[in-house]
């Protein structure tokens, strides 16, 4: 169980304090799926950093299983965005991704052993020796998991992990995640810009209104698992999911009630809800 | 070996053997000149050859043909240079590091950084005769002050210019200080670190013979002042040959060493571009 409560962080001092986020409260339960949206600037990563043990709060904590994150928790995973440069072109993928063992496991071919098995759950099984720079994008962003993934986390934090890979690649990685957490079960945050992605693999989406970080909406996505990239976005459900995700991002009043809605009777009462009088 | 690689391989044979054609050229063209003025200042390379040949390498077998004025003279100027560079790096590595992940001392330090760099270092010299004996302690001395800042500012250049990103990776999968260090900050400050001592060696070519000039009783320079007393110009001629031929073998070395230790650099600088 991940708990955030009042989570406040602002930079610079206190004159020209910049607030990224406000009074953030979230619970993310063992092996739930969290998308985090938002437009840019709503304090996304700084939520991740923090949650990350990266970065201390300004106030407000963060829990994980019961013990206050005060530093980077143990069995945490974390897939930063740029894989080009969170990826050390000095070492292979192999060492790359054994990297986070260095901690926690002796002995150089041990820690080998684990890297290959890593790389072998994301479908790199031959790449180990190679270094990242000779891989494509896509690959070097599996490389990246596999890293993540290698000390077998319980959290796993993914900071908008596919925002530089095409579209193809991408929706082959987001079934990736989606696979990796149907079978280990870890509880994964992950932050995006992409309104899709956040309802196609979430459980729940969170959408954070800029300038300060603050949670607009908790939607659940009770889409059925295993999702699919063709038949899930063809649901009613989902359409209409995103676009309810996509007027929040915008900042568009929706429905009334401002949580959980209920998908399973859907289109008319719900297309005329947002064009409600005096909203614009 | 595919056809790419053959192709690759006799187009590098190609451009060594142009920039040898090159050479051998202006070598043959100096030869003839030399001879037709027959100029006691200008002597031809043939000369310079053998000369060359008697006074350094015409010893005994045993001495890889070396003569004792080449052991005498060369080897300890090749010491003083190898010296002078392992002190700095021992120094000006692990300094370089530690001001270039420390920004607030660099800041305060900064002003006496710039000073010591800018002092030229033969000016430098006649304190250390004072300060030192005479002899290789004098002229390590030299060198160090020489090439310290070249590596040094180059050091913490590099070290200051780690990707924030790759270190907060590092401490995302909570690597120790240490092992931050050693497996992030040193390999990605190393081209850095590479360039600075590419300039180290250079300059410590020219702080060698500079101090052997002014104060020693033996070495490269040593030898240089004596024949430039007896107006001994092949002699001249020869050293300046083989202080050259010493800088490129020097530098083809370091180059090697660095060919080895930065391969990842070199390809994924070729990947991105």
């Amino acid at each position: 169980m991940l708990e955030v409560t009042d989570l406040t962080r602002a930079y610079g001092t206190a004159g020209s304090a910049h607030l990224a986020l406000k009074d953030v409260s979230l619970r993310v339960a063992d092996g739930e799926l969290v998308s985090i949206v938002g437009p840019s600037g709503c304090g996304k990563s700084t939520l991740l950093r923090c949650v990350a043990g990266l970065l201390p709060p300004t106030s407000g904590q963060v829990v994980l299983n019961g013990t206050p994150v005060t530093r980077v928790p143990g069995r945490l995973g974390v897939v930063f965005q740029d894989y080009s440069r969170s990826l050390y072109p000095w070492l292979s993928v192999r060492d790359n991704v054994a990297l986070p063992l260095r901690r926690t496991m002796r002995g150089r071919p041990a820690r080998r052993q684990a890297a290959a098995a890593s790389l072998a759950a994301v479908g790199l099984t031959d790449a180990g020796h190679r270094y990242p720079w000779q891989l494509s994008g896509g690959m070097q962003q599996r490389v990246a998991i596999a890293r993540a993934l290698a000390c077998d986390p319980v959290l796993l934090l993914m900071d908008e992990p596919f925002g530089s890979v095409d579209a193809q690649t991408r929706e082959d990685l987001e079934d990736l995640i989606l696979r990796v957490r149907a079978e280990r079960g870890i509880t994964i945050l992950l932050v995006t810009h992409d309104i899709d992605e956040s309802v196609y693999v979430g459980d729940r989406v969170i959408v954070l209104t800029p300038g300060p970080g603050q949670i607009r909406a908790d939607l659940a996505a009770p889409l059925p698992q295993p999702r699919d990239q063709i038949t899930t976005k063809e649901l009613p459900e989902f359409v209409h999911l995103r676009s309810e995700v996509s007027r929040l991002v915008r900042g568009k009043p929706l429905a009334p009630s401002d949580d959980t809605p209920a998908p399973s009777d859907d289109t008319p009462a719900r297309a005329a809800a947002p064009a409600k009088p005096g909203a614009s | 070996m595919n056809v790419r690689d053959l192709a690759v391989s006799a187009a590098r044979r190609l451009r060594w053997a142009r920039q040898w054609l090159v050479l051998a050229t202006a070598v043959g063209l100096w030869q003839l000149w030399a001879e037709s003025r027959k100029s006691a200042f200008f002597p031809p390379p043939s000369a310079i050859g053998s000369r060359m040949h008697q006074l350094w390498f015409s010893g005994p077998a045993s001495h890889l043909f070396l003569t004792s004025n080449a052991t005498g003279n060369i080897l300890p100027s090749l010491e003083r240079i190898l010296l002078g560079l392992g002190i700095v790096i021992v120094v000006g590595v692990p300094l370089g590091i530690a001001l270039g992940r420390s920004p607030a001392v660099t800041a305060f330090l900064d002003p006496l950084l710039q000073f010591g760099r800018s002092i030229p270092v033969v000016t430098a010299a006649p304190v250390f005769i004072a300060l030192f004996k005479i002899g290789t302690q004098m002229e390590v001395a030299t060198i160090v002050a020489g090439t310290i800042w070249p590596l040094l500012l180059n050091t913490i250049d590099g070290a200051a210019s780690v990707d924030p990103v790759q270190i907060q990776t590092a401490r995302a999968f909570r690597l120790s200080g240490w092992q931050r260090l050693t497996t992030v900050i040193l390999p990605s400050a190393m081209p850095k670190i590479f360039a600075g001592l590419r300039l180290a060696l250079s300059v410590s070519l020219i702080l060698m013979v500079f101090s052997e000039l002014i104060g020693s009783s033996n070495g490269i320079g040593y030898e240089m002042t004596n024949a430039s007393n007896a107006f001994d110009l092949p002699t001249l001629w020869a050293v300046l040959v083989l202080l050259g031929i010493l800088g490129y073998v020097l530098n083809a070395i370091l180059y090697g060493i660095e060919n080895v230790a930065l391969a990842w650099h070199r390809g994924a600088r070729q990947h991105t571009s």
